[in-house]
């Protein structure tokens, strides 16, 4: 027996007691007492006509229909009965809509309907804990992409938010705290759908506690995390949390890899944007001072960037108290004219307005501009809902916490390899990048790209397989061909293989954008980046024999056995002549 | 001793008693089987159905599903006994189908009792 009807048989309980009660009281009564008929003749009600009188009466339908007319006897039962059977219809009605509003029913039914809807989900779910932008970003892209997902959040009225958004698969949510173990396993932690877990709470210490939990738990599921101190990424990294998103610390890496090496810089943009987006111009930051506005936590983790990069900074930070910022800092908020022109605004070549305020920041960057107008200008933009305002403003780099942070988990999410990939890029140096920025443009044009990786294994590749193992030899060449025109490309580009070989370090061998004569081996895991739409070509190649065999050969594979039975024995004839 | 224990074997074994009471006799004979028997037969079955609501463990189920049986067999005994009475004029007839009914009911408020004791014995270990 479920809980709720447990939990209502259980109450409901007394209430039906005492309508039993009266009811056969009452009818006991009428059998028992006798009536005088017309012609003075005593007569007793049988339990037929007793059971038919009561329902009416006690109902409050009061047919009036009878055999006889009632004896004084009969009539003084009556009353006695009416009020008898209206307290108990009254306290069982009562009891039913004291019921329906209790909370605990209302939670029970809840978590009810929660828990089936998770078991019903076919597809792979990731669950989320938190709901907020990042999430909401998260969640809209992930069912997108044919992943269904789960919210925990503590605050009913974001879990109303998310039933009233554009997104179009039904989302199971619940109303708990994420980082109770139970309501993480009642959410499907231990369900074989589940590919993963995202902490992105707003508390450090609840994100932690669901990274503890779930690596107790279940030792394979993927741990995705959102950390915002330093203390707190270590500690989540002692316990093997796959991801740890901080997105102050990968905010200040790209800007400062953006002043190292721009075409690294875009490669990671693009390669982590939303697929179908326009591609992001690109951007060269200038050497020189660099004004820094706000010394928070954003504010640090940018000075140490910048100052590892070598470039010069100084701070401007209205409460050096709190902060502690270096020394030859300047005191102030930076919207005010003369705190910049202390800071020595006419050397800056660029201004970062890192401040927790999206209105501070704007006007920073406006009264930064009015002085100098050549200055590269960085800013950090809050809240969501100030978007347009950030839009409009023509700022060089905006950085949004939000979408950084959902853009970086959905990379990981879809294209584990991507990560991989990306860091391998910052060991080939600016010159190879630069090659990659151009290659990149002629494959996917003006929009984000597509990217996914691909196991070459039975389930994901069979066509492959099933080549390779019969001696038919595939090349990364054979995989960008259209498969109904082979002599047209898809936009396509392998980006990297990564092949498990243990002469290399950690036993992986990583082939970054191999040549098109390398060829596959099964097992390898092949880095896709495609323009939109592409991916469905390539599929064709990756499940289907015979569209492999075309685009390898440019044969024609007859599909049926007989006819392949008529052109083999055909070609071994025209062999012979 | 738990009074609710109490009260709830107690219906459960009166259901029984009463049931047997009103069975118990010659099937046609209708001083044998007395209508006021089957109506209190009724109401403590009724009653001892909704002492068993909301058990959530096993055997609460079964002994649910008994009390159902039971309530089932002796209503639609009350109602045969009705309408051969009072719409087909069967006279005491009418009586050997009311009192196989009840006898199914007895089955099933049998098997509610066994229930009961063997739960009260499984406590006892």
């Amino acid at each position: 027996m479920t809980k709720v009807t447990s939990l209502i048989l259980r109450r409901m309980r007394i209430p039906l007691l005492v309508l039993i009660a009266s009811y056969s009281i009452s009818i006991l009564g009428f059998v028992m007492i006798p009536g005088v008929d017309e012609n003075g003749q005593r007569w007793h009600m049988n339990f037929f006509d007793a059971v038919y009188f009561v329902s009416y009466m006690a109902t409050t339908i009061g047919f009036g229909e009878l055999p006889h007319p009632f004896s004084a006897a009969q009539r003084m039962w009556t009353t006695v009965t009416i009020y008898l059977s209206v307290v108990g219809w009254v306290y069982a009605i009562g009891s039913i809509l004291s019921l329906v509003q209790n909370s605990l029913l209302k939670r029970a039914i809840e978590e009810g309907q929660f828990t089936r809807s998770v078991k019903k989900l076919s597809d792979k779910f990731y669950i989320i804990c938190g709901y907020g932008e990042t999430a909401h970003l998260l969640v809209y892209s992930l069912n997108n992409r044919g992943f269904r997902t789960v919210v925990i959040d503590n605050d009913s009225d974001r879990i109303d938010e998310l039933s009233m958004s554009d997104i179009p698969q039904f989302v199971p949510a619940l109303v708990a705290d994420a980082s109770n173990s139970n309501i993480l396993i009642e959410a499907g932690l231990f369900n074989e759908k589940c590919a993963g877990v995202v902490a992105l709470t707003d508390s450090d210490h609840v994100n932690l506690k669901i990274a503890i939990t779930c690596r107790l738990l279940k030792k394979t599921v993927n741990v995705i995390c959102r950390a915002e101190s330093l203390d707190t990424e270590a500690n989540m990294r002692s316990f093997r949390t796959d991801y740890i998103v901080n997105p102050f610390e990968s905010f200040a890496s790209r800007l400062a890899m953006a002043l190292h090496s721009p075409s690294s810089y875009l490669i990671n943009q693009w390669l982590t944007g939303v697929p179908g987006t326009r591609l992001l111009e690109p951007v060269s930051p200038p050497r020189g001072l660099w004004l820094l506005c706000g010394f928070g936590r954003f504010g640090k983790a940018v000075h140490r960037f910048l100052t590892f990069e070598g470039v010069k900074t100084r701070i401007i930070e209205s409460n050096h108290k709190l902060t502690r910022p270096p020394e030859g800092s300047i005191k102030g908020r930076g919207t005010e004219a003369v705190t910049l022109r202390n800071a020595g605004i006419a050397d800056a070549v660029g201004i970062v307005a890192g401040t927790d305020n999206d209105t501070n920041n704007l006007s920073i960057i406006y009264t930064a501009k009015e002085q100098q107008q050549e200055l590269f200008t960085v800013a950090r933009q809050n809240h969501g809902g100030n978007e347009k305002l950030f839009q409009n403003a023509s700022l060089d780099i905006v950085m949004e916490r939000s979408d950084i942070i959902a853009h970086e988990i959905l990379s990981v999410i879809l294209a584990p390899l991507l990560a991989t990939f990306l860091h391998q890029t910052k060991t080939h140096g600016e010159a190879w990048s630069c090659e990659l920025v151009s290659r990149l443009i002629a494959v996917v044009g003006e929009t984000t790209p597509d990217t996914w990786g691909v196991e070459i294994n039975e389930d994901e590749a069979p066509a492959i397989v099933s080549a390779i193992a019969q001696g038919d030899p595939v090349s990364v060449g054979n995989l960008n061909k259209n498969h109904l025109n082979r002599e047209e490309n898809l936009n396509v580009m392998v980006l990297m293989i990564s092949r498990i070989d243990s002469e290399y370090e950690h036993g992986v061998h990583y082939i970054t954008l191999p040549a098109d004569e390398f060829l596959l081996q099964t097992g390898d895991q092949v880095l896709f980046c495609a323009r939109e739409g592409a991916r469905d070509e390539i599929d064709w190649i990756l499940n289907n024999r015979n569209v492999l065999h075309y685009v390898q050969t440019g044969e024609q594979v007859s599909e049926g056995w007989i006819w392949r039975a008529l052109s083999g024995r055909w070609r071994v004839a025209s062999a012979d002549e | 001793m738990n009074l609710e224990k109490v009260v709830f074997a107690f219906f459960i074994v009166l259901a029984l008693t009463m049931n047997f009471g009103f069975y118990v006799g010659e099937m046609n004979d209708p001083l044998h089987h007395n209508a006021y028997e089957l109506y209190v037969a009724i109401v403590v079955n009724l009653v001892a159905t909704v002492l068993k609501f909301g058990d959530r463990t096993h055997i609460g189920a079964v002994l649910l599903a008994t009390s159902l049986v039971a309530d089932l067999h002796l209503i639609a005994a009350a109602v045969a006994w009705g309408i051969g009475l009072y719409m087909l004029d069967m006279g005491n007839d009418v009586l050997g189908i009311v009192v196989s009914l009840s006898a199914g009911a007895l089955l099933a408020n049998v098997t509610s009792v066994v229930l009961l004791v063997v739960e009260t014995m499984s406590l006892r270990k």
